[in-house]
């Protein structure tokens, strides 16, 4: 269904602000690159033409955390590392969302061990697991559109942090 | 044994009380930990040994005398030759001397051990923490007594149970 049905002969359509605004922020989600293993090479794969993640709104990669709405954690953390990446989510402004890519993001994979955060949950707050060793794009992109019906659910109210 | 390195191991028994192993063609000499630097010093002014390829150690828990074999291994690129000297260390607090005086290559290598083992190399100039992240300085992850993982693995029966203690990031 397109605008121009909803606009009927009056040029006007009435929602609510919530949907606009949820609307608005899954169609402009700048993720910030997080490249940490080999499943970055899957998101960058995700991004290039062939699957052309831009198609729901991500035409840009950030490398800065203050202008990117999106983590993906895309690889497995290091101990040394996860300060790192705890100090990068909290630079990204509110609000912000993350996604834990493949299973050494998700649980830490096959490495059971001492060097490893033994999934990324530990550090941030994750709001879609995407499993695979790695994914493949199309997964990631699930991940994404799954992460979009979240959004569009949210309420103002939740939104609302202490 | 490769006919060159006969005379450098009769000139090592004759200086130092030493025993050898021989593996594969490779020569294994073992000396105690008071004799090492010495020892590395003559190979190298002597014996053309100017590369100290790797120093590293090897826990061998449950035995305990000894229960590290700390190794430098030497390479002569001017005899086209290699030599393996290896220090028994028994359990405790292990030290052994620095050989940052003899090869300026083991600065690194000694922090490295004393990361990953938690041998002490007494007398080096710069024992910072190397490669673990800070706050690790009492913690050797490649002792054998180091736990190797420290997830718990999740079944159907207990996925409940464990979750409802993991240490989840809230905010």
């Amino acid at each position: 269904m397109g605008i121009e049905q909803k606009l009927g002969n009056m040029g006007v359509v009435t929602t609510t602000l919530e949907t606009v605004v949820n609307w608005s922020r899954t169609n402009a989600m700048w993720p910030m690159l997080f490249g940490l293993a080999c499943c970055a090479i899957e998101m960058m794969a995700a991004q290039a033409s062939h699957f052309d993640m831009s198609r729901f709104g991500m035409e840009l990669m950030r490398a800065s955390p203050r202008q990117s709405d999106l983590m993906i954690v895309a690889g497995r953390l290091s101990r040394k590392m996860a300060p790192a990446l705890r100090l990068l989510y909290d630079q990204m402004p509110e609000p912000k969302w993350v996604i834990a890519m493949g299973d050494c993001a998700s649980c830490s994979g096959v490495f059971n061990n001492y060097a490893l955060v033994q999934g990324v949950d530990e550090i941030v707050p994750v709001d879609v697991y995407v499993a695979g060793c790695p994914p493949r794009p199309e997964a990631l992109i699930h991940g994404v559109v799954t992460l979009y019906e979240k959004v569009k659910g949210q309420k103002f109210v939740e939104q609302v942090k202490a | 044994m490769d006919k060159k390195l006969e005379p450098i191991i009769q000139a090592l028994q004759e200086n130092f009380s030493i025993t050898f192993e021989e593996f594969r063609g490779e020569t294994h000499v073992f000396l105690e930990a008071e004799t090492i630097i010495a020892a590395l010093t003559l190979l190298r002014d002597k014996y053309d040994f100017e590369l100290l390829s790797a120093l590293s150690a090897i826990d061998f828990l449950p035995q305990t005398s000894p229960r590290y074999h700390v190794i430098y291994q030497l390479t002569s690129l001017a005899r086209n030759l290699a030599l393996q000297l290896r220090v028994p260390l028994a359990d405790g607090e292990p030290h052994i001397p620095t050989a940052t005086g003899v090869y300026e290559v083991a600065n690194w290598r000694e922090r490295e051990l004393r990361d990953m083992f938690g041998i002490i190399p007494d007398g080096h100039p710069d024992l910072r923490i190397l490669l673990l992240p800070e706050g690790w300085e009492d913690k050797h992850p490649l002792r054998r007594d180091f736990p190797l993982g420290y997830e718990e693995v999740q079944f159907t029966f207990n996925v409940d149970e464990i979750n409802l203690r993991k240490p989840y990031a809230k905010e």
